[in-house]
């Protein structure tokens, strides 16, 4: 069992519980920084719109009807166009177990009962002195293959321990309690369309404080699969007239009375819908992606799973966001839920990269993987970490530049707090990421981008 | 001049929409005992309710059976408010307490703690229909709106601009009606002086107001000086000269969908002055209206729909399913999206029309007749005769000649699919009547009111 710090545990929680019922925004701690998104509070307002079993959030013109031309014609636009997905692993992920210096004799003074051994994982490609925690071989594979890049080192100066404050500095990429937008929203609001919810894709059920925009709508997608109008003790031929039936209460759409037209329109527009999502659908009721990969089973790589076939079908999705699976806040007994959780994220990850290049998209899709922060370099006394400061991120992807960004900076140059110092800057990544994977300039999406070093992540 | 009301007949239909309108629709039959009464008779009945808080049905548990723990569990507090809702012998009280959480919004995902909501909860069940200011009062210094809205980290050195602003803007006189940003920093400095104790596990605790956090310098608000503080805050808002048009338009708006003439306003604003700003009489005002009863309809709040459907069927709450598909609906109580309350506009789309179909299906669950067990009930054959059992069962709500059409069509091909087939002959009618009871929950006429 993983014991969490208790202002962790009880937000996260809260954020499942309702992301589990497929709404609402992250809830927020008293005198925790707002997550962004939760700035669309008061003048923006939350609102829900028709659309692909949609919630959308913010945009003006994210009125039904209107939503279904814009997604229409948002199609067309987009076709072809570059895709970033964020994942973010909760809690903050131990890089030093993620990334193990295990030839070092500090990292097994500082590990007594945590250090990994040599052989345990592969060895890093490049860097001798780090071996892949052995859930994440899938990773080595792909780093070995160029298709994925390693940033072992990743954070930013005078780092906050605060799960909150700290996930809130990298979903609005800056070092700003205030900023009430995410970056990937600001980026969306740049070259997006006021009318295309799909453009910002979140994918387990709660706005992803990363997409949240000013302008342009976003949205989140319950799963296909999942949209379906059944009845208890309702069969066959009866459930299939009982359906029809459901687009035939359409008939009062041309009612003087406004609200009554309204929600007879809604009624056939659902039944439409269902329709259109029917080809996600198989004849048992299950999800059905063609996947092109065996992916695990489970939520994030059937969330995966269809982000790979909504891709392929064409949907107008510019950027996706969501969370992997596992809790990274390991204050006790970490070795266990940690490898697992660093498996089933490496095992969904390699097989969506692989169903993506089966489909022959990969060239047009970058996936990063993040963490609010690294943990103590010296493990506690219940075989667990507490909260450090530099972590480790990913970039994966044909078009990923592969390599090693920053560098491992070692265990001999610790933080006052005892914590492993970043070698490259989170916003550092952003911008880059702005500029050569999206073609637009850095200094439009983030505060002082022109202080921000540029690191080469997109290769040829 | 005086403000209209409606002379129109006064039947099951008119008592039914100011029953969805000022409650949570009918038990079975108390939209044609309250027609009975006549307009003036009805409206009375549900503004001057002569009976206690009577809860009507057996007592609400959770899945397991177990009692429900409203200040504890996830989820509980939105149950223990819907079974009010389903049960209430009072039903203008609670639709009023569903108004002033949606009028001063504040959620739980900000303060915490489901034991301080529930509290605000009760407070606005009690003097709901009393004077506003005095409401107005009781808010400002609720420990709940005192978290949400940063008065807790309110003081003479550093007032926050929270609550003085949302006061003002959404509260009691609307965005940038009659005061200035300099109005918003000095009643935040009026404002200032509350604190309470964090305690680990528990959460705010010994809410209290402490002289020496208030600024107790000169302050001028609205171009009167003095050392204000914050029941002068209130005060000075509630007796703003423009407050009463505000109050009056956005409690209109909870009832009625189209704007008021400029009559009605007017009178309904003097109405409230010369009550001595009592909510009571603009409420009973308004329900007598002739737009209630001949304007357009309004979508049902997710819980009013949800609530209603288990009013009329007499069912009581038994799962916290209730909970999630609320949430797919738009609608968790005690967690409204931000300060400014719901967007009733925005209830109905393609999303939240799957989550009130399985709404209607959670609800109709216990009741299905199964396909093969249902011979003694003598369900009959008939399209037009199993549309009038659906609607029965449904407290025969008034629908339209199209959606009677949908759903005979619907009943007629079922039972054509089963001509020449026994085994279908027998299943099919209980299957259509399951599928006819559903289609009518979801049809527009049943979403709206």
């Amino acid at each position: 069992m993983t014991h969490h710090c208790d202002e962790f545990t009880r937000a996260s929680l809260m954020r499942r519980a309702v992301a589990e019922a497929g709404k609402g925004l992250p809830a927020v701690e008293p005198g925790m920084p707002l997550p962004a998104g939760t700035g669309l509070d008061r003048r923006t307002f939350v609102s829900r719109a028709a659309g692909l079993a949609l919630t959308v959030y913010g945009g003006s013109a994210a009125l039904p009807g209107l939503l279904d031309d814009g997604i229409a014609r948002a199609a067309e636009a987009a076709r072809g166009k570059r895709v970033l997905v964020s994942v973010f692993l909760p809690g903050g992920a131990d890089s030093l177990s993620v990334l193990a210096p295990v030839g070092d004799p500090r990292y097994r003074r500082l590990r007594p009962g945590l250090a990994l051994k040599p052989g345990d994982g592969p060895v890093l490609h490049g860097d001798g002195r780090l071996h892949w925690h052995p859930s994440l071989a899938p990773f080595a594979q792909l780093h070995r293959q160029g298709k994925l890049s390693v940033m072992p080192a990743i954070g930013y100066a005078h780092p906050d321990q605060s799960h909150f404050t700290s996930r809130h500095y990298w979903e609005v990429g800056a070092l700003d309690v205030h900023e009430s937008t995410g970056w990937l929203g600001r980026l969306l609001d740049v070259v997006g369309d006021s009318d295309n919810a799909l453009q910002g894709l979140s994918l387990d059920g709660s706005l992803q404080p990363a997409l949240a925009t000013a302008r342009v709508p976003v949205a989140t997608l319950a799963s296909p699969a999942e949209y379906s109008f059944g009845s208890h003790h309702v069969w066959d031929v009866v459930n299939e007239l009982m359906e029809d039936a459901i687009g035939d209460l359409g008939a009062l759409s041309r009612s003087k009375d406004p609200v009554l037209a309204h929600a007879s329109r809604t009624a056939a527009q659902s039944h439409r819908l269902k329709g259109e999502l029917a080809r996600f659908v198989g004849k048992d009721g299950k999800a059905k992606y063609g996947s092109k990969a065996e992916y695990p089973e489970n939520d994030f790589s059937n969330r995966l799973a269809g982000l790979a076939a909504m891709l392929d079908a064409g949907f107008p999705i510019r950027a996706a966001a969501l969370s992997g699976p596992g809790d990274y806040d390991t204050h006790a007994d970490q070795a266990g839920p940690l490898a697992d959780g660093l498996k089933a994220v490496a095992d969904g990850l390699a097989a969506f990269q692989q169903d993506l290049e089966r489909r022959g998209i990969a060239g047009r899709v970058l996936t990063l993987v993040w963490s609010e922060f690294g943990r103590r370099a010296e493990q506690n006394a219940s075989n667990g970490t507490d909260h450090g400061a530099a972590g480790t991120a990913f970039l994966i992807g044909t078009k990923a530049r592969g390599g090693t960004i920053g560098e491992f900076p070692g265990l001999k140059r610790l933080d006052r707090d005892g914590n492993l110092r970043a070698t490259v800057d989170f916003r550092s990544v952003y911008a880059s990421l702005l500029e050569q994977w999206f073609d637009v300039d850095a200094g439009r999406v983030l505060p002082d981008a022109r202080k921000l070093r540029r690191v080469r992540l997109v290769g040829s | 001049m005086t403000i209209p009301v409606y002379s129109g007949p006064f039947g099951t239909a008119q008592a039914e929409r100011l029953l969805w309108r000022a409650g949570f629709g009918p038990r079975q039959g108390e939209d044609a005992r309250l027609a009975r009464r006549g307009l003036e008779g009805a409206v009375t009945s549900l503004a001057y309710p002569t009976q206690g808080d009577r809860l009507v049905g057996r007592h609400p548990v959770d899945g397991k059976g177990h009692r429900l723990s409203p200040t504890d569990r996830f989820g509980h507090d939105h149950l223990w408010w819907l079974d009010r809702m389903v049960r209430t012998s009072r039903p203008l009280v609670e639709r009023m307490t569903l108004v002033w959480h949606d009028w001063f919004a504040t959620s739980n995902g900000m303060v915490g703690s489901q034991r301080l909501m529930i509290r605000q909860n009760l407070l606005f069940r009690r003097i709901g229909l009393g004077s506003f200011p005095g409401l107005a009062m009781r808010v400002t210094s609720n420990p709940a709106m005192l978290v949400y809205l940063n008065g807790l980290n309110s003081s003479k050195e550093a007032p926050n601009e929270n609550y003085a602003r949302e006061l003002m803007e959404l509260f009691t006189l609307g965005a940038g009606n009659g005061y200035s940003e300099r109005d918003v920093r000095e009643q935040a400095r009026a404002l200032t002086g509350w604190t309470a104790d964090y305690r680990n596990g528990v959460g705010f605790v010994r809410f209290r107001y402490r002289r020496e956090r208030h600024d107790d310098a000169m302050k001028a608000v609205f171009g009167k000086a003095g050392p204000w503080n914050w029941k002068s805050a209130v005060r000075l808002c509630v007796e703003h000269p423009k407050h009463p048009g505000f109050f009056v338009r956005k409690l209109w708006d909870y009832f009625v969908p189209v704007p008021p003439d400029a009559g009605t306003q007017a009178g309904l604003e003097r109405l409230y002055v010369s009550s001595g700003r009592e909510i009571r009489p603009v409420v009973a005002s308004i329900l007598k209206h002739p737009l209630l009863y001949e304007g357009p309809r309004m979508a049902k709040p997710p819980v009013v729909y949800t609530a209603g459907m288990l009013r009329v069927l007499g069912d009581r709450i038994s799962t916290e399913d209730w909970v999630w598909l609320n949430i797919l609906s738009g609608q968790l109580l005690f967690y409204p999206p931000n300060v400014s309350g719901w967007n009733d506009s925005r209830w109905l789309d393609t999303s939240t029309f799957r989550a009130r179909w399985h709404v209607a299906g959670r609800v109709l669950r216990k009741h299905a007749l199964h396909p093969e067990r249902s011979r003694k009930l003598d369900i009959p054959a008939d399209p037009e005769k199993l549309v009038n059992r659906a609607l029965e069962f449904w407290g025969n709500p008034p629908i339209s000649d199209e959606t009677r059409g949908v759903l005979t069509r619907f009943a007629t091909k079922t039972m054509a699919a089963a001509v020449a087939d026994e085994g279908r002959q027998r299943t099919f009618p209980p299957m259509a009547l399951n599928g006819l009871r559903h289609l009518v929950a979801a049809s527009p006429e049943l979403q709206t009111a």
